[in-house]
């Protein structure tokens, strides 16, 4: 009886190791509307893409990336909720389904799309990393900076291109590596080390919530490429394109011409891409597996990329940051969305 | 009883069916569980494998072998960014080494000295060691190095106004700076003959046991050991002509270069740790020594030995005994605890397999080579520790 018993046991373990691995396509869409609410991973540290103010709302251009994807598929921006992640978790996180899209200012590498098992969509805001320096150091061009301590935050390209730079100008440097943002930023304001090294835009971040902002300038040089892109993982081409054509739908609303304000007036107009693209023309919303007004519903709740851009890291906030390569493709710049239709 | 039943089946002995014997039923049943045990691990290997797969996640140690591209802040071997990702984890590996291994030692001696104060008769004495010891068991580690690293950062200034307590001594918030001997033949020969010395000293040592056990003659062996080991090397020192060539750090564009220097991190990371750890030595100290009975105590001192030597001969080797497998986790602790060295940017392993994992998107053999270093390196501590209390367990008649 008992030999029985553990037979019926050994019998059923060998047939649980055989049940099929099922990978069914779709299922990051159907997880996240049954959950209810979409989980975006964000910085949590930095000022003008992910970071909670002074009253505890998360605001930032990479929140409101999340936030149109959370309006496309819900209809309200509201119903998401944000993980901060550090460098070190960010794409662990991801890639164990902790998160549903990564938005905190990745930047797009081969290494990164191909090992790591990630999707960068569209690109969301073209970077390239610079250096912050103190004024009273005197120096006036990287090259300058044979020798110094370099704050920089471990694991990102950030780390490898400043490598490189010191390599390829035979100069040395110190590296001190601090995982959190806040602390590394500590580290620099007191002078632990000479220049902190970073995207443009996080640097221009940094400088604004520092305890003297006119004591520190961005040195001239512009060291690398930093295409900073949302992500999603490996496996599930439906969510992939949901959140690629989300992006780009708030770039394209702006080359269509449409704000927030009058999003309501423009849903009159005659023109077919603006009527395809709004949805009065039924057809992409299904095509997405979303609601046909998920484009009208992103730009009316969230805006069009040129008011994000502006609310968030534009001339009139602390970061004082110019379009650059982040204007249209018809003002001279890189942001080009293809046809919605 | 089943032989009786046995022979009235009419079966012989050797031949009890599989089920009732209790030895054979024992085996088939360690052998079912076993087998469940590998096909679980088996399940999970290779539906780990699969999934890894499925997202296009590499696997595999082939990363090593590939250029590491980041720099790393305090090697102790030359190391650039231009070398692999397994000279990076070496250079890791190393500096949780020289923590550990640094920390081990100081925090030894200090929570030796703070346990045998916390006992003592000097009532100020007493009640610092317990003030020493209440507050810097109770605070988690990690505020601690936080606030001895901020200390750092507030106290120190920058490397152009570095503090100078002494010609060639420079303090500053990227490092604490020292002069080193310029390399000279003298320095080996000195190194040898301080060898040379301790190990003549070992040997009197015992020559000096044997002839106290044989005849009560007893011989200084302290103060001509410490002449020995002083008085060799000063001697070569003096031959070679008093060579006193130093390397002197000095200020080069940003940073102090030259001379023996470490770093406000590994500086923070050291004090944090060894404090906290050597409030807990300190009491495992206390522990032990109360441990001994009274009586010994008081036979100690009623055969006229001095309290120095009461503590020396009788209190401490009966002490060992309950110190010294306590002392081990505490060593082990500490160990593991310099993995906090990231949030204050000290290079160590945990650090750089971080990195590596960030780069390379491989978590799990990351993970698995941390948890393979830091199992090598208690292991190793353990072993020690254990063969060493082996040695000192007392003989029992």
């Amino acid at each position: 009886m008992r030999f029985a018993k553990s037979g019926f046991v050994v019998l059923l373990a060998a047939s649980i190791m055989w049940l099929p691995l099922v990978a069914l396509a779709g299922e990051t869409l159907d997880t996240v509307k049954a959950r209810g609410y979409l989980i975006v991973g964000v910085n949590g540290g930095l000022y003008g893409f992910g970071m909670p103010d002074e009253k505890g709302v998360w605001r930032g251009l990479d929140i409101d990336t999340g936030r149109a994807i959370a309006t496309a598929i819900f209809g309200d921006p509201d119903k998401i909720k944000y993980v901060a992640l550090t460098t070190q978790t960010r794409f662990t996180a991801l890639q164990s389904k902790e998160v549903d899209v990564l938005c905190r200012n990745a930047t797009r590498t081969l290494t990164r799309e191909t090992e790591l098992g990630l999707n960068f969509v569209a690109v969301n805001y073209y970077d390239g990393q610079g250096f912050l320096v103190p004024k009273k150091l005197g120096v006036t061009s990287a090259r300058e900076l044979n020798g110094a301590s370099v704050c920089v935050l471990p694991g990102t390209t950030t780390e490898q291109n400043v490598a490189d730079f010191f390599r390829s100008n035979k100069m040395s440097m110190k590296p001190v590596v601090i995982e959190q943002n806040t602390e590394l930023n500590q580290a620099f304001f007191a002078g632990r080390c000479d220049c902190l090294t970073s995207d443009a835009s996080q640097l221009a971040g940094v400088r604004a919530v520092a305890p003297n902002p006119d004591d520190y300038i961005i040195l001239p040089e512009i060291i690398s490429k930093e295409p900073l892109a949302p992500a999603v993982r490996h496996g599930d081409e439906q969510w992939r394109d949901i959140v690629d054509f989300c992006v780009l739908a708030m770039i394209e609303a702006e080359d269509l011409g449409i704000t927030s304000r009058d999003v309501d007036e423009m849903l009159k107009s005659p023109g077919p891409d603006i009527k395809r693209f709004l949805g009065v023309t039924p057809g992409n919303g299904k095509a997405l597996g979303l609601d046909d007004k998920w484009a009208y519903n992103i730009v009316k709740r969230i805006g069009n990329y040129g008011e994000v851009f502006d609310r968030n890291v534009g001339i009139n906030t602390k970061l004082k940051l110019k379009r650059g390569l982040n204007a249209q493709w018809k003002d001279g710049g890189l942001m080009y969305a293809p046809p919605f239709k | 009883m089943s032989s009786t039943q046995v022979a009235n089946t009419g079966l012989p002995d050797k031949q009890v069916p599989l089920w009732r014997d209790p030895s054979k039923r024992g085996i088939v049943f360690q052998v079912t569980a076993l087998c469940l045990v590998f096909m679980l691990g088996y399940w999970i290997f290779s539906n780990t494998q699969a999934n890894l797969r499925r997202q296009s996640i590499a696997t595999g140690f082939g990363f090593l072998s590939k250029e590491a591209g980041f720099e790393i802040g305090e090697p102790l071997i030359p190391y650039s960014a231009a070398d692999t990702y397994v000279r990076a984890l070496f250079v890791g590996f190393l500096n949780t080494l020289k923590v550990a291994f640094t920390g081990v030692i100081l925090t030894i001696f200090l929570g030796v000295f703070v346990g045998i104060s916390r006992l003592s008769k000097n009532w100020l004495l007493a009640r610092l060691a317990t003030g020493y010891i209440e507050v810097l068991q109770n605070i988690p580690v990690l505020l601690q190095l936080f606030f001895w690293y901020g200390l750092f950062h507030t106290a120190l200034p920058g490397p152009r106004r570095s503090l100078n307590p002494l010609s060639g001594i420079f303090f500053n918030n990227r490092g604490f700076y020292f002069p080193l001997p310029e390399y000279h033949p003298a320095y080996p020969a000195m190194a040898a003959a301080l060898l040379a010395a301790c190990c003549a000293t070992y040997i009197l040592r015992r020559w000096a046991r044997a002839r106290q056990d044989k005849t009560g003659r007893i011989f200084p062996v302290l103060p001509v050991s410490l002449c020995a080991i002083i008085g060799l090397p000063l001697i070569i020192w003096l031959a070679f002509g008093l060579p006193a060539g130093l390397d002197l750090p000095h200020l080069v564009g940003f940073n102090y270069e030259g001379g023996f220097s470490f770093s406000p991190e590994f500086g923070a990371l050291l004090l944090g740790l060894v404090l906290y750890t050597s409030a807990f030595v300190a009491e495992i100290v206390r522990a032990g020594i109360q441990a001994v009975s009274r009586g010994q105590t008081e036979a100690a001192i009623s055969i006229g030995l001095k309290p120095g030597q009461v503590l020396s001969l009788v209190i401490l080797p009966q002490a060992l005994r309950v110190i010294i497998p306590p002392l081990t986790s505490q060593m082990l602790n500490l160990t593991k605890n310099s993995s906090l060295a990231i949030a204050i940017g000290y290079p160590d392993f945990v650090a750089v397999a971080n990195t590596t994992i960030n780069q390379t998107g491989q978590a799990i053999e990351g993970v698995a080579l941390i948890m393979v270093v830091y199992l090598v390196i208690s292991l190793v501590t353990s072993a020690f520790m254990n063969w060493y209390n082996k040695k000192k367990a007392l003989v029992e008649r």
